[in-house]
């Protein structure tokens, strides 16, 4: 039976049948392409499952977007990669990751040093309540790569103009970072993230409380950020997934249904799902 | 029916819904505003009544007396040191000068009505001043003195001649003294200096509110370290579960425990088992930490629960450790919060009296206390005491105590609201 024929059997019914749990497209990647592998992930809250079976790689220098309707375990998925999910209680992750060969979830692995290597920004900006300067210092003073005012001065300029902010704030550095406007404070969000220079950053729907100028800039600013980051990002809009993207992953209830280069996903997708999703049948 | 009549009929019936909604709205406010209005009131008359009883213990009448330090007081053949001062007689000196001043007072039973015109601390006084100055010897000195507090009594207006215990050759004496302006009345300083007394005019707050503070520095020192810090490890540490539950139903339990219960504990841990000494700030300031700790760790809980879970998250996200996040950025945000708790908790200790009771702060205690270890007893405990003693002048003085009181009261809460202001950050 074709996956295209039990689409139809209804309209709203999109759930999935066990033969279709195999991944369509090419989650992995070559072994020196990539930077995080993921192998057999499945992640339980309590006794729920949110994430089953899940392999999938992430690239260098790639732009990775995750899409799916809500509820399907993007954020889930993507807070495994820096051990985010460990604050929750109830929450196990099974599986393979690694970053760079290394596995994130080892017991003699401090997740300590892993959050400086894979930075995360979130869905609603959290710059912290302090100033400009002390946000973007915060994550080099306490993973002491600064030692002196200069050192951390210039850490902070050289963040912020990677961040496409320096020129914004550069009179007001000693202002609330709570001050800003959304647009301004998740790219400070992001200066912050980037301060420590992490390998990886993961972005949870970075634009969702954000106007569309904010957004473009935002979008523009993460295609810069290729070049020295392996980025993934988890979004809502399709229309972003194509911009920022080159591969995109798209989820469904737990699984990950089709993953493939960005432009393939939009154009020619294989799964019927995923065709349902973009083309706004459901979501 | 038609859809357009329908329409017309819901519209109609949520016009009429809506004055009644409209007619229930106002009446809630009123009854609002009713209670907010009786409660005023009510406060208004009890800070009426107090500050209309307690204002005159505020001032205090004062005698000029002209006093001989006589060279007759000191024995032949003896040198002036401190031994011998004490050896002097100064009730009689005092007598003397009275007995001078009014030579028209002879019989045996007016002379003992004219010595109790000034204040039986009187002889003390002059005793303090020679100790002092040891050259008055020989000298006739103008001295302000207490008055005795009926006479007190009558120039503050809190009692007339009908209802006060003088006598009328008493009242003659006064007068003669104000027409010499040998009467005075001024602000009461001996209330502020000294400590309980039996005698209504040397009486005042200073022992009280020595003790008071001593015992809100032990509350403070203990409770707020102790409270916070059970508090963070609670809500940030600790597993969930069983044992984290019973916790908590426990410290809400003891939040509600009578405070009496507290002294008795208090009683029977520090003094008889651990051998504290009684009456001592040290054991109060102890006991009021047991009292005042569910206050502080359930305020303070509620603080760190109210950090929003987005700055734990981008702490996390930043690779701070737990801790890290705990101290660098959910506890300066907790802070005013657990602040304003902890002065909450200080004032409730502040106020407290029962369980002082109980490990003998009720004790008639004269000396101001130097130390934690001294017998002390507290504002509150004072005004207790004077409560319950029949003299005018004392139900003045629990006024004025009770003021004072407030007043500290007042201040702490003020200081609440400070540290609020300054401490919060928007986020
Ligand atoms: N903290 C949590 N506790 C329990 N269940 C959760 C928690 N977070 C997410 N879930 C569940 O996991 C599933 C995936 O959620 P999520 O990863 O947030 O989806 P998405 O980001 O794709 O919208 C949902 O069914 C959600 O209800
Ligand atoms: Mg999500």
């Amino acid at each position: 039976m074709s996956t295209k024929d039990k689409a139809t059997v209804g309209e709203d019914q999109h759930g999935i049948e066990s033969e279709d749990t195999e991944t369509v497209g090419k989650p992995l990647l070559a072994a020196e392409k990539s930077r995080m592998t993921c192998r057999n992930v499945f992640v339980y809250y309590g006794e729920k499952m949110a994430i089953d079976n899940i392999s999938l790689d992430i690239g260098k220098n790639e732009v990775l977007s995750m899409i799916g309707p809500s509820g399907c375990g993007k954020s889930t998925f993507l807070r495994c990669l820096n051990r985010m999910n460990d604050t929750i209680d109830i929450c196990r992750v099974d599986g393979d990751i690694k970053l760079d060969n290394q596995d994130i979830y080892d017991q003699k692995l401090d997740v300590v040093p892993l959050r400086a290597r894979v930075g995360m920004v979130f869905q609603k900006p959290n710059p912290f309540p302090k100033s400009i300067y002390d946000n973007i210092a915060y994550g080099p003073r306490i993973h002491g790569m600064v030692d002196s005012k200069t050192d951390t001065d210039e850490v902070v300029e050289t963040s912020l103009k990677r961040a496409g902010l320096w020129e914004e704030v550069k009179d007001r550095l000693d202002a609330p970072g709570t001050g800003l406007s959304g647009g301004q404070q998740q790219r400070l969000c992001i200066a912050r993230a980037i301060a420590v220079n992490p390998e990886v950053i993961l972005m949870d729907e970075p634009c969702s409380a954000l106007d569309p100028i904010a957004t473009a800039k935002i979008e523009e600013l993460i295609d810069e950020l290729r070049e020295e980051f392996t980025i993934a990002i988890v979004t809502h809009s399709m229309q972003q997934a194509a911009r920022v993207s080159q591969r995109t992953a798209y989820f469904h209830m737990g699984k990950l249904i089709e993953v493939g280069k960005t432009n393939k996903i939009f154009t020619m997708p294989s799964h019927q799902l995923t065709e349902d999703y973009i083309t706004g049948r459901f979501g | 029916m038609s859809n357009k009549q329908d329409r017309k009929s819901v519209a109609a019936a949520v016009e009429k819904g809506l004055a009644r909604r409209k007619a229930k709205e106002k009446r809630f406010q009123r009854a609002g505003l009713a209670a907010v209005i009786t409660a005023l009131m009510m406060l208004a008359v009890l800070l009426i009544s107090i500050v209309s009883t307690g204002m005159p213990a505020f001032t205090q009448t004062a005698l000029k007396l002209d006093f001989h330090y006589d060279e007759s007081l000191l024995p032949a053949g003896q040198t002036l040191n401190e031994e011998t001062i004490r050896a002097m007689d100064f009730h009689g000196l005092v007598k003397k000068t009275l007995r001078e001043k009014f030579p028209q007072v002879k019989k045996r039973k007016d002379k003992k009505a004219l010595y109790k015109m000034v204040s039986n601390g009187t002889p003390y006084i002059l005793r303090d001043m020679l100790m002092e100055d040891h050259a008055l010897l020989g000298q006739i000195k103008s001295i302000w003195v207490l008055a005795d507090d009926e006479v007190d009594s009558i120039f503050k207006g809190s009692k007339t001649i009908a209802d006060s215990r003088l006598t009328e050759a008493q009242y003659g004496w006064v007068t003669q003294l104000v027409a010499e302006e040998r009467v005075m009345t001024r602000f009461n300083w001996t209330f502020f200096q000294n400590g309980d007394s039996r005698e209504p005019e040397q009486s005042g707050i200073r022992g009280a509110i020595m003790g008071s503070l001593f015992v809100i520095i032990v509350t403070l020192a203990l409770s707020f370290p102790m409270g916070v810090a059970a508090a963070i490890y609670l809500e940030e540490f600790a597993r969930p579960g069983r044992l984290n539950d019973l916790i908590e139903i426990n410290i809400n339990n003891l939040a509600a425990v009578p405070s009496i219960v507290f002294g008795l504990l208090g009683l029977a841990v520090y003094i008889n088992f651990m051998g504290m000494p009684r009456s001592a700030p040290l054991v109060a300031g102890l006991v009021l930490t047991l009292m005042t700790l569910p206050t502080i760790i359930i305020a303070s809980r509620a603080a760190l629960k109210s950090v929003p879970p987005s700055i734990r998250e981008a702490a996390l996200g930043m690779g701070a450790s737990k801790m890290q996040m705990v101290f660098h950025h959910v506890l300066p945000l907790a802070m005013p919060g657990m602040l304003t708790g902890s002065i909450i908790g200080m004032a409730q200790a502040l106020g407290e009296t029962a369980p002082l009771l109980m490990i003998g702060m009720i004790a008639f205690i004269v000396d101001i206390p130097q130390g934690l270890l001294d017998p002390a007893t507290v504002l509150p405990v004072q005004i207790y005491l004077w409560a319950d003693v029949p003299e005018a002048a004392f139900r003045e003085r629990t006024a004025a105590a009770i003021m004072v009181l407030l007043a500290f009261l007042v201040v702490m809460n003020l200081l609440a609201v400070w540290l609020r202001k300054k401490f919060e950050k928007r986020w």
